[in-house]
């Protein structure tokens, strides 16, 4: 059967929204994705059914909630193809997962001489951590740069590491570019120069599927809200011997064993990164969106989105003085471009009067941006319930912002 | 007029076309640089001033249009004031921007900077029309005489 992008949009209720008397175009995808209506159902059935702290209640509701909450972790591993679940640690988000590498393995593994090597695309999220982290113990950050095209420069990959490398930590999909890296490869020369990865996932989940055993990637992470659930959940997967070898991230209820005033023991991973309350709901409305996208084809949606991106890649070109950054061979549905004339904030003000919704800015990669010259690209991030008549309006919209800044 | 078109006015895009007063200033006695973290634009204004009197601006911008327009718009107005006289003007224009009912108009100190009046309609747009005023009003005062 074909792809029917009518029906999936149904599922979306938000894409219904009037900005003035337009229909809504979201092409900003990437900042973050809409929700299914099971979603949402989701969150909203938890409330009513379920709700109740987990891990420290014998009641029905708090029986019910841990089994929930834990479930969605065995739907998360199920999803990534790790070995187990508890391999699977529950976070805010891709911040907050690359935070807590930083901090555990940081503290276990890194001293001063250690080299990190992160590259010149990584979102702010994958660059500061790290700072820090080089800043406490010492340690040295060093960056794979990238070619014209947006593709990690491999060469100087190979020149960078060394048995000083004690962490490459790299972006799977870019958020400003689109580029896919070759992230297999990223981590077997890292293997075998005795180097852990960490893969930055939050613009790859969403597009594809990702297998972490496949990968043979030592950590990986990514953001619930960029894969259709809600915002304030995420994951991080890390193979189980690394994480039961790292001390905890934040301290608190829930991931100790025991507490006395003389000595603290904490609980086996995941339970020892898992400080607190966490987001249950939003834990189990992810796993809610990936029960979605399972009963998907996820080669239709690829397949689909990449027909968006030719077509929008296509019909963008064609515009006087618009340049398209990232041409990479292997990318996703994701457009970053500037139009001659035009700043990018303008051009996304004036698509937002026709109720088209990009982003326009640095992206949180400013030092990207900075590589190629500029600061600020548009970018139209696409998703499978994309259609090509929203990349005409699209296209329609530039066209008159053209003749308005001429 | 619907918002857009207040906000775009000609008067903003041929200032933002064709800029006033840009570029370095030779000999110029204080320089200062404006940044807006959220979008990473950056303004540098550049002046002379003898005896706390502005005696020449320009400014060097990458920016959007509503930026570049009001920093082209500011160097047009400044020459020959005083940094107290640079200041009241400073918070004319942010009285009349943050003020959604404001009928500017009438103020003519303003000048130009009444184009600017769309801006009150996209408030996260203020810094924009801001970013080369708080970068020489800011220093405009302790900065003169040296860099
Ligand atoms: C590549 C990449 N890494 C990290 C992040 C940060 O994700 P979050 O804000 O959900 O923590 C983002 C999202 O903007 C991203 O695109």
């Amino acid at each position: 059967m074909s792809f029917d992008v009518a029906s999936i949009r149904k599922e979306f209720p938000i894409l219904k929204t009037l900005v003035g008397k337009k229909p809504l175009v979201y092409l900003d995808n990437a900042a973050t994705t809409q929700k299914p209506r099971r979603v949402i159902q989701a969150l909203e059935s938890y409330y009513t059914e379920t709700n109740a702290n987990i891990h420290r209640g014998v009641h029905y509701l708090a029986e019910r909630a841990t089994e929930a909450y834990e479930e969605a972790r065995r739907v998360v591993a199920r999803f990534l193809n790790a070995g187990t679940e508890d391999e699977v640690i529950f976070v805010r988000g891709t911040t907050e997962g690359i935070n807590l590498i930083a901090h555990s393995f940081g503290k276990r593994f890194i001293e001063s001489g250690d080299e990190i090597l992160i590259s010149t695309m990584e979102h702010h999220a994958n660059i500061v951590p790290w700072q820090l982290l080089c800043e406490s113990t010492g340690a040295i950050l060093k960056v794979i740069p990238v070619s014209d095209a947006g593709e990690l420069d491999m060469e100087a990959f190979d020149q960078l590491l060394s048995e000083r490398t004690k962490l490459v930590s790299v972006v799977h999909v870019s958020n400003s570019l689109g580029t896919i890296n070759p992230v297999k490869t990223i981590v077997e020369k890292s293997h075998a120069a005795g180097a852990k990865v960490l893969l930055d996932g939050a613009q790859a989940v969403g597009h594809f599927l990702v297998d972490v055993r496949d990968l043979d990637c030592d950590f990986y992470v990514f953001s619930g809200h960029k894969l259709f659930g809600a915002t304030g959940i995420g994951a991080v997967y890390g193979k189980y011997d690394m994480l039961d070898s790292l001390p905890p991230y934040q301290g608190g209820g829930d991931m100790i064993s025991q507490v006395t005033f003389e000595k603290t023991t904490y609980k086996a991973p995941p339970g020892r990164f898992e400080a607190g309350t966490p987001h249950i709901a939003g834990a189990i409305a992810m796993a809610e969106a990936i029960h979605y996208l399972n009963e998907l084809d996820r080669t239709d949606l690829i397949s689909h989105e990449h027909d968006l991106l030719e077509y929008a890649t296509g019909s963008l070109s064609e515009l006087d003085g618009l340049k398209i950054y990232g041409t990479a061979a292997e990318k996703v549905s994701l457009l970053s471009f500037t139009m001659e004339g035009t700043h990018p904030h303008d051009i996304a003000t004036v698509l937002d009067a026709d109720g088209i919704a990009i982003r326009a800015g640095h992206h949180c990669t400013q030092p990207l941006l900075q590589r190629y010259g500029i600061s600020a690209t548009g970018r139209a991030s696409l998703a499978f319930y994309n259609t090509r008549e929203e990349i005409d309006k699209l296209v329609e919209s530039l066209k008159k912002i053209q003749v308005l800044f001429a | 007029m619907s918002d857009l078109l207040q906000l775009y006015q000609d008067i903003i895009l041929n200032h933002n076309k064709r800029p006033l007063n840009y570029g370095e200033l030779d000999g110029h006695t204080g320089k200062a640089q404006a940044h807006n973290p959220l979008c990473g634009d950056n303004v540098t204004v550049y002046w002379k001033s003898v005896d706390d009197i502005l005696t020449g601006i320009t400014f060097e911008a990458q920016g959007c249009a509503i930026s570049r327009a009001s920093a082209s718009i500011m160097t047009g107005l400044l020459n020959g004031k005083s940094s107290e006289e640079i200041k009241d003007l400073f918070s004319k224009l942010l009285g009349f921007l943050l003020d959604p009912d404001s009928e500017a108009t009438m103020d003519e100190q303003l000048g130009d900077l009444v184009a600017l009046s769309g801006v009150r309609k996209y408030p996260a747009r203020i810094k924009c029309a801001t970013l080369a005023w708080h970068a020489l009003v800011d220093n405009v005062s302790k900065a003169s005489g040296g860099e």
